[in-house]
């Protein structure tokens, strides 16, 4: 498993900077910049959850003898 | 100690989910998510030595694999269904969640239709033939 637990502290990390990149972003009047920014960073912590996911459903596929 | 593992590692990701979803809900969710992957991950392992335990069980005792991996599969859709739902349940959507609960329960009835029939047959086997 190539995943540990400081995954969890990155995803938490990523979210609390993407506020305040946000905030800061729409107090210069970039609201565009700003909801880029935030679409950026949904999809790099989505990555991450999807890839563990697919981590999930391939050992229940081994261990339940799906195949 | 797992347990304590898994214990502290439920309240740092709920504290970290709280102070998230302040300002991004989006990130909450998906840190739960993440966090509820990770814990499943984390005990798959134990299931799979039990398993082992299982076949080995099943193999001494004679019974067909086939109904071995009739159940397995059932507990492994059971984990994945619920799984899913409880995830989806977090974002708030009930509905869909109840609808995968409820494809969960007929993909499990589905494969245990033909151990059904087996129980069918054998009392119907049992019982005196004419009357």
């Amino acid at each position: 498993m190539n995943i540990d637990v400081s995954a969890i502290f990155q995803i938490a990390g990523i979210g609390i900077v993407v506020a305040m990149i946000h905030t800061v972003l729409k107090q210069m009047g970039k609201e565009d910049m700003a909801h880029w920014v935030t679409l950026i960073g949904f999809v790099v912590v989505l990555f991450m959850v999807v890839s563990l996911l697919n981590d999930l459903f391939q050992e229940i596929k081994t261990i339940f003898l799906f195949q | 100690m797992e347990i304590i593992q898994i214990v502290g590692l439920g309240l740092v990701a709920t504290v970290l989910v709280l102070v998230v979803r302040e300002q991004k809900p989006m990130f909450a969710f998906l840190l739960a998510a993440f966090t509820g992957l990770f814990i499943f991950l984390f005990i798959i392992g134990k299931i799979e030595a039990v398993i082992t335990v299982l076949e080995q069980l099943a193999d001494r005792s004679g019974i067909p694999s086939i109904y071995l991996k009739t159940i397995l599969k059932i507990i492994g859709i059971a984990y994945i269904a619920e799984f899913g739902s409880q995830i989806v349940r977090d974002a708030g959507q009930e509905s869909i969640a109840s609808k995968i609960e409820f494809a969960g329960k007929i993909l499990i009835l589905v494969l245990a239709v033909p151990i059904i029939s087996v129980i069918v047959e054998t009392v119907l086997g049992l019982l005196p033939v004419g009357s």
